[in-house]
């Protein structure tokens, strides 16, 4: 019963795919999977109600032009009629004209709109603004401190009256100080709230009107039930909302909240948190996931975070050294921070098609390889990484002391890191003129089998 | 800990409106005065609403249509009984002691879950109450790595009157649960409760991490920890079933903490997760107030999952 939507749709597909045409009948079977599958996914009964009546409208008009491929054909209709759900694209933050621009993150508790609002900082940041965090939650005990914390990690100015101010009297001053600081950007993380705590969901109304936000964002947990709809429906009905960020979507949540979020707030979902670290933010695209939900993966989220992380310069300059041959384990060790910055092994994996979601449980295992080899290349010299024969037995037992590994594993280190160039350097060699065995000139060299 | 019913306080309601909730269970069968097939759907319908899931909703209608065909019952008040009976008979293996006493030694807790869910306010109001009782308790934040979690804890470490144990953030959680427990040891404590960092249950490596504290405090005190808890957040659709599953393969999870039930969310996926794996349900989270975590009563979740 818990196998996932896409291969749940799949089997579905294949049902028809099997038969000559769409016919009512294995129309209303292919249906009633759909809308279990969708309901295990989380979506909310009444949302579902709605899209597999438009599903099904809209896969028997088109069934009078007796489709040769009925299996695509409905692909396609439950695909498009997913995207046409979650909004066709991707929806970017608004700006003010005149700053500061204001973003307001609510939501109940637990969400993640601490966490959050630091990412968005980092995110903002990468685009050349600079927020101020503002603590507005007076209630969760050391919530401002975690705030303060979370803004010096994102490199962003924090701001509060402190926990016994009156939050509304803090997000008001908050506008006066960033343009004391030169911030152009203002986030304000108040505190959880139930929707059905009409204090709480006041003194949330009382911050929008006094600041009119340009961005009030529900954050929102992917592992969210059928609940979905009852919250963000009265903070719809509370607050202007403009957006959703969709958090938790590196677990194993089939995230059909979505849906329901988009479908009870109508407004977009901006971005997705797909992980801890700050940088593990990224913009949503509809065609993307419904994409993922149908098992398409999704190598494009792949291809544009690699561009934006990985230094365009250093990887060119890299590719020059392992071209001659000549780089150390300096650059290795620049080679793999690079990787690395690119997050966790897992969720990139995951982007491929076709490995979405079926992955070996050693998965995380690679990610302590290398850690491990980043360790025992910390514990050596400058002298030893750009000089690797130096490395004699005495340095190894240093080395493997140093960064609390074996011998062993620092041979097999250099074994592997020999092994590697010389093959490199034959790619490289054998590469020139001709088509056959070249390393291609992407900006990443493959990783070595660590 | 205190037993005040905890559906009154739902119905009193905090200064809540609770007006999302037209068309519950209860409603359906008072609509309908014979059993129905509307009635089946409907029914269906609420159960799946209520996180319940699509296959134990399905077991659920079935049996109920199986029994009004085998024993010809018509009336739809009288299906409702039934029904209410069966769910509370089916929780009621549930109800648990939350006695928490070792003789000689301390009881050693520890609080695991995903992020979000709960785990630092339940660790700090389990201290609380336990601390009233007049119990001496240890807290261990062995949450090293969300920013300020260990200022959290100790604030409710202050409000309980409970010693903390606190290391550095970024350390080693093991080492703050190895610690804690050797206080509790040395401090002649009565109980001792480690709150650790939420994780999502499909991160191995953190997972294993998680599986190192539990060792770590078996080798401090032979036999802990004595009770595990997973934290569920109520509005927590059915990822429920699977984090109660990994988190249970990896530390042996004896009880669950449902929070947040003062919301709008009834925490159906709880049935399931019971069902499927027998974990029982043993304190529930109905308000920010300390006195807001009580033990579950199956008699009174089932009442608030129909209304």
């Amino acid at each position: 019963m818990f196998e996932n939507l896409a291969k749940r749709l799949e089997s579905v597909f294949k049902n028809i795919r099997g038969q000559g045409r769409l016919t009512e009948a294995n129309m209303r079977e292919a249906l009633q999977q759909i809308r279990n599958a969708l309901l295990e996914a989380d979506v909310n009964i009444q949302v579902v109600k709605k899209f597999i009546a438009d599903v099904q409208e809209a896969a028997l008009g088109q069934e009078v032009l007796a489709s040769i491929h009925p299996g695509q054909q409905i692909v396609k209709i439950v695909h498009d009629e997913l995207v046409k759900l979650m909004g066709e694209k991707n929806a970017p933050l608004a700006r003010a004209s005149k700053p500061p621009t204001i973003i307001m993150m609510v939501g109940l508790q637990g969400q993640g709109k601490t966490t959050s609002a630091g990412k968005l900082a980092v995110h903002l940041k990468k685009a050349g603004h600079k927020s101020l965090l503002v603590g507005a939650d007076v209630y969760r005990p050391a919530a401002i401190k975690q705030l303060e914390i979370v803004a010096q990690q994102a490199g962003a100015e924090m701001f509060s009256l402190g926990e016994h101010a009156d939050p509304v009297e803090t997000c008001l001053m908050a506008r006066g100080e960033a343009s004391l600081r030169g911030c152009d950007t203002v986030i304000l993380d108040t505190a959880g709230r139930l929707h059905v705590d009409e204090d709480m969901m006041l003194e949330a109304r009382q911050i929008a009107e006094q600041l009119n936000p340009h961005e009030i964002l529900f954050v929102a947990n992917a592992m969210t039930g059928q609940d979905a709809v009852n919250s963000a429906r009265q903070f719809n009905a509370a607050l202007p909302l403009t957006g959703v960020i969709l958090t938790q979507m590196d677990g194993d949540a089939r995230g059909g909240a979505a849906i329901s979020l988009i479908e009870v707030t109508g407004c977009p979902i901006k971005f997705v948190g797909v992980g801890e670290r700050l940088e593990a933010l990224e913009p949503f695209h509809p065609e993307r996931m419904a994409g993922q939900i149908l098992g398409m993966g999704d190598i494009v989220s792949l291809v544009e975070k690699a561009q934006q992380v990985v230094d365009q310069e250093k990887a060119v300059q890299f590719q020059k050294k392992m071209r001659k041959g000549d780089w150390d384990l300096e650059d290795f060790l620049d080679h793999m921070r690079q990787l690395k910055k690119m997050g966790n092994m897992s969720d990139l994996l995951q982007k491929i098609p076709g490995i979405n979601k079926m992955l070996p449980q050693g998965m995380d295992m690679a990610e302590d390889d290398l850690k491990h080899t980043e360790a025992i290349i910390l514990s050596m010299t400058l002298k030893e990484r750009r000089n690797p024969n130096l490395i004699n037995g005495g340095r190894r037992r240093r080395i493997a002391d140093g960064s609390g590994t074996s011998v062993q594993d620092v041979n097999a280190l250099l074994k592997e890191f020999q092994k590697m160039k010389l093959m490199m350097k034959q790619a490289m060699k054998g590469g020139k003129g001709k088509k056959h065995g070249r390393i291609p000139r992407g900006p990443m060299p493959p990783l070595p089998g660590f | 800990m205190s037993d005040t019913g905890f559906f009154s306080r739902l119905k009193n309601g905090l200064g809540k409106t609770r007006n999302g909730l037209i068309g519950g269970i209860k409603r359906i069968f008072s609509t309908n005065d014979t059993a129905s097939l509307e009635m089946f759907e409907a029914l269906e319908e609420s159960l799946i609403s209520a996180d319940v899931g699509v296959e134990t909703t399905l077991q659920i209608v079935e049996d109920m249509r199986k029994r009004v065909k085998a024993e010809g019952i018509e009336d739809a008040s009288r299906l409702y009984e039934i029904l209410k009976e069966e769910m509370t008979a089916l929780l009621t293996q549930s109800e648990a002691g939350c006695d928490w006493r070792c003789e000689g030694e301390p009881h050693v807790m520890l609080v695991a879950g995903v992020n979000g869910s709960g785990k630092t306010t339940t660790a700090g109001k389990i201290a609380y109450t336990l601390a009233k009782e007049k119990r001496a308790v240890v807290l261990g934040a062995a949450d090293t790595f969300r920013a300020a979690a260990g200022e959290q804890l100790a604030i409710w470490a202050e409000r309980a009157g409970a010693q903390l144990v606190r290391h550095q953030e970024g350390a080693d959680p093991g080492a703050v649960a190895y610690d804690t427990v050797d206080a509790g040891i040395a401090r002649k404590a009565d109980n001792v409760i480690i709150d650790t960092a939420g994780r999502l249950h499909t991160k191995v490596n953190l997972m294993e991490e998680l599986k190192k504290v539990h060792r770590v405090i078996g080798k401090r005190q032979p036999g802990a920890p004595h009770e595990v808890l997973l934290v569920l957040d109520a509005t927590t659709g059915q990822n429920g079933l699977q984090q109660a599953r990994q988190f249970t393969q990896a530390l042996h999870v004896n009880g669950i903490v449902l929070t947040k039930l003062d919301g709008t969310a009834k925490g159906g996926m709880v049935i399931a997760i019971h069902n499927q794996l027998g974990i029982p349900i043993k304190l529930i989270g109905v308000g920010e107030g300390v006195e807001d975590l009580q033990p579950f009563n199956a008699r009174d979740f089932v009442a608030a999952l129909f209304d």
